[in-house]
């Protein structure tokens, strides 16, 4: 009922979408420039464009922080819960097109909308960290999906890339049906759609069994977003076949969006029932994608089955307490972004034209072709399993101590004998690359700037958020108790 | 608010440099290498100094908090520096004498190859002792303990290709381990009772509820445990007894490496965190006996077996020990600012006679063993004369640094315990002897080295030719060292003449901030009690002192008759002793002793049992086997796969028919 009663919003409720303006001004400035370039110069322009632009919105995230509240008819709300995802998201965004600069030119992409796309995308998992109504959530949660089935499908010459593309549009659509049957089912039982509202009814009393059908229809929707098992099953297909920047795009940025809204619907909807649901998505997810990824020879699949497992490491911490489990969840999409984004940012740098090298043969004796760019993606791999001092390891951490505060005894054991198969695949790339020749030389190209600045973004992420993960945690649990207040 | 020192800046400049050198220094020249090593160090000392410079004007004891760390629950450690008296001077001689030997380093490995990565280990060593000695925290503390001990390990195995050298590095770390294993029980029991590990933390606790923790008097309890376990840790840092061994066979690495490693600098690490422990301590008077008796013991026997050996390096490796042990009676008898100050005068003169050692071994071509050697002194003059300052500095001459110090502990352990004092001057004669027996082997009578070898080899390291790496140089036989390698000890020198001469009493005093605002009443009683006794004692002071200079005189006066006077004697003693000469000479057999005790159990246990039974039989084929498994059910999983799309559908239909049915469940319960 927020501000129901003035008609036109106030300049500063602009401020609570800026990043999302700014991202969509840029994104329009690209498809405009688009038509009027050079085919062959538009790719950098454009991507600088598009850089200009992720960066643009990281700073109007900053800006954005210093006025907190909400918006738009109680539709949106900065908080600084908001405010870490869409800094999370845009640093993603960032990062992903640095990587993309080298892998257009050598995949021979036209650029075009490439960008553009991206921007909007971001527009759409900006706008889910801050949406507080499920119909704008919705609206974000599709902006966000379109966009990345287009992307997915951008290897326009390769076959398998169309494939995954219509794939993902087809099961993704069929998913985010059960998502809005799941909000219209809610606001059935509750008469609303603001989260606030739905939050107080389900407080009140006994729920209605249509509310709890809605939660699990919307659960099954976002679900299928995150690769949570078992809606998992289009994970391997889809990501084998996009563009490797993408893949690095999308198994971080619109996955921790939807995490973001998973902690808002759960959490401050104070959904009922949760508990064994999640408990079993979560070992069920650990368990296939880890199981998955042990005989996966090509390096996009493997890293697949490994974001399905790790969808699952995330949802233990939904399993325990919000306290604990919120600020845990919250650090762990952190650091999962950064190590996932690096390394498929190697992994697009090394597939070569037509990206024909990814397969795990194809990574024989790098560390020694090129020992910087095998011991970055060394970095990363450490940090999937979980080695102390690199973000993975905190991560991990945070959730299985949050989870074992809520006595969640047997999802931890599960959950961490799943970290020890999880290290046999990730070691097994760096075995490979340090402990076997190349049975033919793979040509490995040096690493340009833009690259280069993305892998360095990376790394440093990573090993600081595994050496001084105070910071982060600190700010995820003061974001924590905006959301449950 | 007082402006921010950055603190921080002085353990991370050295960082900076080992970084650079580690990452770029292969492609870098010599020069380049030696200028970044040098700024980085040097930086650091400059800032050391600026603090010192305006130390009076600041708030002392101030903490600079750096960033938070690890919060678990209570529990809170952050990158946090602390600065008062006591780590200003360790602050201090770190920065100091590390430089000083950084420029020797230069001339000294200059013919090596793996210079880069030399002085990139040599920065990041300066990096963690700096933390060990700048942290406001034991776990702080500890990165920098156990971050100095990789330093070492990596150091004394410079030359790695050589088997001694990587064997050494190994039981260096090793031994260091079984020390840290004390430490670290030490740490857990004080978070576990203190629910913290800062030091303002544990030390206010302890002092505000005198009633919990009182003085350890009539039983041991928490605090003497804590206080023995750190000792633990101690002693494997700083080569105490029975944790020593690995300090003589440290020797293996380069002779800048033992100068600034091995005997100025991380080896006093024990002394510092058992001074920078002292509030626990003063409680546990039991702890702090058997610091002592540790410590004396050390002294005595270490001094023994240092007579006996012909090993330059080994000779002074084993007077490090020995030393240590002095300053560890020190701490044991509560004068913990003398040992601090023997720590410092001991930084100067024993990093000195390292370095002049090291400027002998350069000029005959690497050769180490005394016996060889003999009338250098005509050949290389400033190298004899700074070397002859040092021998007089620890031997305890007076006016010479080593004196004021060492006659301080002295002075304080008599006030203990007249046995304490009595080894100890016993001790100081030995110390006397044997620097005086390496004085004169290697700088009087005739050269008994082998000339021609000296030549041809053209100076080079035999170390250095060892480790593969050809060395030409270009001067042959005897020669001075280069100027890089000269200034450094003529500095030192003048600190090892000089260096006592601010007092140890005005030491204390400068220290007293630290020492005594934790002053307990069990201290304060045994003052008061025991005062007419001790001012009964103050006129002795001179009495003291008079006969532990009359020992250090003893000492030299033995050495001159042995080694100058009738050098056909020292055989004709050892003969007669037999066998107590071949015990000592050969180290009392400790080596061998710890072989069969420890050693060849845990190899032939880890062998039989671990190895081909638990790790092949059980864990391996366990392993094997369900590794198979595994990879069974990841096929099976595998065709879920169809990349039908139609199943893939109905694989999600499935689950959300399954949820749905859970929720319906769920909320018709």
């Amino acid at each position: 009922m927020n501000g129901a009663a003035q008609v036109t919003p106030q300049a500063v409720e602009y401020i609570r979408i800026l990043p999302e303006i700014v991202l969509t001004i840029f994104g329009i400035i690209i498809m405009m420039l688009d038509p009027l370039m050079d085919e062959r110069r538009s790719q950098r322009t454009l991507g600088a464009v598009g850089l200009v632009g992720a960066l643009a919105a990281i700073v109007a995230t900053l800006y954005q922080s210093q006025y907190p509240g909400v918006g738009f008819w109680g539709m949106v709300n900065v908080d600084s819960f908001s405010v870490f995802f869409h800094f999370l998201v845009t640093a993603v965004t960032a990062v992903v097109i640095l990587t993309s600069y080298e892998y257009m030119e050598v995949q021979q992409i036209r650029a075009g909308e490439y960008y553009g796309l991206i921007l909007f995308g971001a527009v759409g998992m900006c706008l889910m960290s801050s949406a507080v109504e499920l119909v704008l959530i919705f609206i974000a949660l599709e902006i966000s999906s379109i966009s990345t089935y287009i992307l997915a499908g951008f290897r326009r010459r390769a076959a398998i890339s169309s494939e995954s593309s219509v794939k993902y549009f087809l099961l993704g659509s069929f998913a985010t049906a059960f998502f809005l049957y799941g909000v219209a089912l809610m606001f059935g039982a509750t008469g609303s759609t603001s989260i606030a509202v739905i939050g107080q009814v389900l407080a009140s009393g006994q729920p209605p069994v249509l509310a709890y059908v809605g939660i699990a229809l919307m659960f099954v929707g976002l679900g299928f977003k995150v690769a949570a098992a078992p809606f998992h099953v289009w994970t391997p297909d889809v990501y084998e076949g996009a563009p490797a920047p993408i893949v690095g795009f999308m198994s971080t940025a619109p996955k921790a969006a939807v995490f973001a809204v998973l902690l808002r619907i759960l959490f401050e909807a104070h959904a009922p029932g949760r508990l064994w649901l999640i408990w079993v998505v979560a070992a069920l997810s650990m368990t296939l994608g880890n199981i998955g990824a042990l005989v996966q020879d090509n390096v996009k699949r493997l890293l697949a089955y490994s974001s399905i497992a790790h969808a699952g490491y995330l949802l233990v911490a939904f399993a325990a307490l919000p306290a604990n489990g919120i600020p845990a969840a919250m650090f762990y999409t952190a650091s999962y972004a950064a190590m996932n984004v690096g390394a498929f940012a190697v992994v697009s740098h090394l597939a070569s034209a037509g990206e024909r090298y990814v397969t795990m043969e194809d990574y024989a004796g790098l560390g020694r072709r090129s020992p910087l760019l095998a011991a970055t993606l060394t970095i990363f791999l450490l940090s999937l399993i979980g080695i102390p001092a690199t973000g993975g390891f905190f991560a991990k951490f945070y959730v299985f101590s949050a989870a074992l505060q809520a006595n969640l005894v047997g999802l931890v054991i599960i959950g961490v004998l799943n970290s020890a198969v999880g290290a046999y695949y990730y070691l097994r790339v760096i075995v490979v690359m340090y402990m076997r020749e190349a049975r033919q030389e793979v040509p490995v190209s040096p690493v340009p700037l833009g690259l280069g600045v993305a892998l360095a973004i990376s790394a440093v992420a990573t090993i600081y958020l595994g050496v001084l993960p105070g910071r982060v945690l600190e700010y995820a649990t003061r974001s924590a108790g905006d959301l449950l207040r | 608010m007082t402006p921010s020192l950055h603190l921080v800046l002085i353990p991370i400049l050295p960082l900076i440099g080992a970084a650079v050198n580690g990452l770029l220094g292969k492609r870098f020249s010599r020069q380049a290498v030696a200028t970044v090593a040098l700024a980085f160090c040097g930086a650091a000392f400059a800032m050391a100094l600026w603090i010192a410079l305006r130390f009076s004007s600041l708030p002392i004891p101030l903490t600079e908090y750096v960033a938070p760390w690890i919060r678990a629950g209570s529990f809170q450690a952050d990158f946090a520096f602390y600065l008062d008296q006591l780590s200003l001077v360790m602050m201090l001689v770190v920065t100091g004498v590390g430089f000083l030997i950084h420029i020797y380093a230069v001339g000294y490995m200059w013919e090596e190859g793996g210079f880069y990565r030399f002085f990139s280990y040599l920065n990041l060593f300066m990096f963690f002792m700096l933390t060990l000695v700048l942290a406001n925290n034991y776990l702080l503390m500890f990165i920098g303990w156990e971050g100095v001990g990789l330093a070492s390990y990596l150091l004394i195995g410079f030359w790695f290709t050589k088997d001694a050298a990587a064997a050494a590095g190994k039981k260096a770390f090793i031994v260091n381990r079984i020390g840290d294993f004390g430490f670290l029980i030490a740490l857990f029991l004080l978070i576990k009772h203190f629910g913290s590990l800062n030091f303002a933390d544990v030390f206010g606790t302890i002092v505000e509820n005198s009633t919990q923790y009182p003085v350890e008097t009539a039983g041991a309890g928490l605090l003497t445990a804590i206080g023995l376990l750190l000792m633990v840790g101690a002693a494997g840092k700083s080569a105490q007894l029975p944790l020593y061994v690995w300090l003589p066979d440290a020797m293996e690495g380069p002779t800048p490496v033992s100068a600034l490693i091995h005997a100025a600098t991380m080896v006093t690490a024990g002394v510092y965190m058992v001074a920078r422990s002292h509030v626990i301590f003063d409680r546990a008077p039991m702890a702090l006996t058997v610091v002592a008796i540790v410590g004396t013991l050390t002294a005595l026997f270490a001094a023994t077996i240092g007579i006996c050996q012909t090993d330059i390096k080994k000779v002074l490796a084993y007077s490090t020990i020995s030393q240590l042990g002095y300053m560890f009676l020190a701490c044991g008898v509560a004068a913990y600012s003398a040992g601090i100050f023997h720590l410092m005068t001991h930084a100067f003169f024993k990093g000195l006679l390292f370095l002049a050692a090291g400027s002998v071994i350069h000029a005959i071509g690497g050769e180490q063993d005394m016996r060889k050697m003999g009338g250098l002194r005509d050949h290389i003059p400033a190298t004899f004369w700074t070397m002859t300052a040092a021998t007089f500095a620890i031997a305890g001459f007076p006016p010479f640094a080593g004196f004021f110090s060492k006659d301080e502990i002295l002075w304080r352990a008599s006030q203990v315990s007249l046995a304490y004092w009595g080894i100890g001057v016993f001790t100081a004669f030995l110390t006397s002897f044997y620097m005086f027996r390496l004085w004169f082997l290697t700088f009087f009578g005739e050269y008994r080295g082998d000339q021609e070898a000296t030549q041809a080899h053209g100076g080079i390291h035999a170390t250095g030719s060892r480790a593969g790496v050809p060395a030409p140089h270009g001067h042959s036989g005897i020669h001075e060292s280069p100027k890089i390698m000269l200034i450094p000890l003529a500095i030192l020198a003048i600190l090892s003449v000089m260096g006592g001469w601010i007092g140890a009493h005005r030491f204390e005093l400068f220290l007293a901030p630290v020492f005594s605002s934790h002053q307990t009443a069990h201290l304060v009683a045994l003052t008061s009690e025991q005062a007419g006794q001790i001012t009964a004692m103050e006129h002795l002071e001179w009495v003291f002192t008079a006969i532990s200079v009359a020992a250090a005189a003893l000492g030299l006066y033995l050495a001159w008759l042995l080694y100058r006077d009738r050098p056909q004697l020292p055989q004709r003693i050892a003969n007669a002793l037999g066998g107590f000469y071949h015990a000592v000479a050969n180290k009392y057999y400790v080596d061998e002793l710890y072989a069969v005790l420890f050693v060849k159990p845990v190899v032939d246990g880890s062998t039989s049992i671990l190895w081909h039974g638990v790790d092949q039989n059980v864990i391996d084929d366990t392993l094997n086997d369900s590794a198979e498994a595994a990879r069974d059910v990841s096929d099976s999983v595998r065709h879920m796969q169809s990349g039908n799309l139609r199943s893939y559908a109905g694989w999600v239909a499935l689950g959300a028919a399954g949820v749905i049915a859970y929720m319906i469940w769920m909320g018709t319960r």
